[in-house]
């Protein structure tokens, strides 16, 4: 088989269908930019995961005198020394808990000016009503319930607050988004499937004529269906570098430029170039893939060989 | 060359046959008329040579080879030991008398060099020479008809298919036809040729066979084109 021939019969067909190529190359672009974006959202999350969920810990208030007045869990009291003394000896038999931080109404107040100052609140609070507590930081931090079971509703304990609580909210925001952006790759992949399968067949019947005299003069059918399934997969492959292009200009003016968010929220993590990268081989081997398969399957059905 | 032994055909969802129980030979050099009445039969028995579809019953032989158990990814390289003519001609009207005539080496592989050399010298054989460059659109009927020939046997087939080749043509330019087959045909090449045409029968005083409502009613060495004309 000789290259060019084969080369300039794919140039003829994909001139010939100029608007279903070009559909193609759209739907195929558009649902592999989402693909992409999904797996990079994932990655995104996963790197905020793993940043906040490093800083991230549990902590057990206990009760001083304040709340001894007005919090029904500190009904009892203030905690007492033996009580303290209770949980960090408790704290320290649990093989989930990686370091346990005892912070005094002091320190916790010391915290509190450090941080907010300046505020009118700030100046009003005396160390006394700040609460002691221990920050735990565990080795799993989904293991929370562990800990909240074990000391929620025990004298001296005010709560059990789980920070990771706070974040998996915005976690899950992100992932729900994340589905979203699947569900309607998902979508536009039929979208961009059909297309070419409707492409293929337009193009095969348009070409009904050579084919048959291919077919006549004893043409090889992987001969008469390549030209087919190359147009797919070079209208595929372009949509793919047009996904592709699109992530890595996604990346650049959201996260570095435009946007800017790295600068902006300077408490979030994002996921490097690499990342995107990474995923940019995966992103066109499926642009030309997916499309040959579908054409390869759909001469099965409009083309005689 | 080509042999049917007891061949029936039927169309699936249709209840009477198109060829039933044929048998015959043809042997190598011989140039065969095939003639008959529209729906005798006749393209389905170049179709079960061409193997475009497959006999009911019976077998069929085509080149020594029993075509049933040719598996389908094979009939390629079988068909190009054939050649084909077709009264509508079957040119790519994009693509000029050269090109068409290369269009059938370029789909089996040959080289350029090789297209290069043979596409002129069958072009010449067919009397098209100095047409190369011509399209398929400013050609007259006779001449497209001399191009499909030349395509059909630019690879040498051992075996021609003509089916119809001068159903579009008048009387005179179907006697340059005839003339050129029949060249062909003294270059060892077997030729069958379905046909209506009763002068060019009666006057090449070949082999005739006769189907009949899907039935061989007539096979006869330099036979005419019909006893009741």
């Amino acid at each position: 088989m000789r290259a060019q021939f084969v080369l300039s019969e794919i140039g003829v067909g994909l001139r010939r269908n100029l608007t279903m190529t070009f559909a193609v190359i759209v739907s195929v672009a558009l649902s592999l930019a989402l693909f992409g974006g999904s797996l990079l959202m994932s990655d995104q999350v996963s790197t905020m995961k793993g940043y906040w969920y490093d800083k991230v810990n549990v902590s057990i208030y206990l009760c001083n005198k304040s709340d001894a007045e007005s919090d029904p869990n500190c009904a009892k009291g203030a905690v007492t020394s033996e009580q303290r003394k209770q949980i960090e000896t408790d704290l320290g038999k649990m093989p989930v808990v990686d370091d346990v931080i005892h912070e005094s109404s002091d320190e916790a107040y010391k915290h509190y000016k450090d941080q907010f100052g300046d505020s009118p609140l700030a100046a009003s609070l005396t160390p006394d009503q700040m609460q002691e507590s221990f920050r735990v930081k565990l080795t799993d931090p989904e293991k929370y319930k562990v800990i909240a079971t074990a000391f929620d509703g025990r004298d001296g304990v005010q709560s059990v607050q789980d920070q990771k609580s706070i974040l998996d909210n915005l976690f899950e925001l992100l992932n729900g988004m994340n589905w979203a952006a699947r569900a309607l790759m998902a979508l536009m992949l039929v979208v961009a499937l059909m297309l070419i399968v409707n492409t293929v067949r337009v193009s095969a019947f348009s070409r009904r004529r050579e084919t048959g005299i291919m077919r006549l003069v004893g043409a090889s059918g992987f001969y008469i269906q390549a030209p087919f399934i190359m147009e797919a997969a070079v209208a595929g492959l372009i949509g793919g570098g047009v996904a592709c292009a699109f992530l890595v200009l996604a990346r650049y003016f959201i996260i570095d430029h435009g946007l800017a968010l790295s600068e902006k929220l300077n408490l979030i993590d994002f996921i490097g170039w690499d990342a995107v990268l990474t995923k940019l081989p995966l992103i066109l081997a499926t642009s030309l893939l997916m499309p040959a398969l579908a054409a390869f399957f759909a001469l099965r059905k409009y083309l005689k060989v | 060359m080509i042999r049917f032994d007891n061949v029936s055909k039927v169309y699936a969802k249709q209840t009477h046959a198109a060829l039933r129980d044929v048998s015959l030979e043809v042997e190598r050099g011989e140039f065969v008329f095939l003639v008959g009445s529209s729906g005798s039969g006749k393209s389905t028995f170049l179709r079960l040579i061409l193997r475009e579809e497959r006999a009911s019953q019976g077998q069929v032989h085509v080149l020594g080879k029993d075509l049933a158990r040719i598996s389908n990814w094979k009939v390629p390289q079988m068909r190009r030991q054939l050649g084909t003519v077709f009264q509508d001609f079957r040119l790519l009207p994009n693509k000029t008398v050269a090109e068409n005539v290369a269009f059938a080496q370029e789909v089996i592989g040959k080289s350029k060099g090789e297209i290069r050399k043979s596409v002129p010298q069958v072009l010449d054989l067919v009397g098209l020479g100095g047409k190369e460059d011509r399209m398929p659109g400013e050609l007259s009927g006779g001449e497209q008809q001399r191009v499909a020939i030349a395509r059909a046997f630019v690879n040498r087939p051992k075996l021609l298919i003509a089916d119809e080749p001068t159903g579009n043509l008048d009387p005179q330019t179907s006697v340059g036809i005839m003339k050129l087959l029949d060249r062909i045909n003294r270059t060892g090449t077997t030729v069958v040729m379905a046909t209506h045409d009763q002068n060019i029968v009666d006057q090449m005083r070949k082999r005739v066979i006769e189907l009949e409502k899907g039935r061989l009613v007539r096979d006869q060495a330099r036979g005419v084109y019909g006893y009741q004309h």
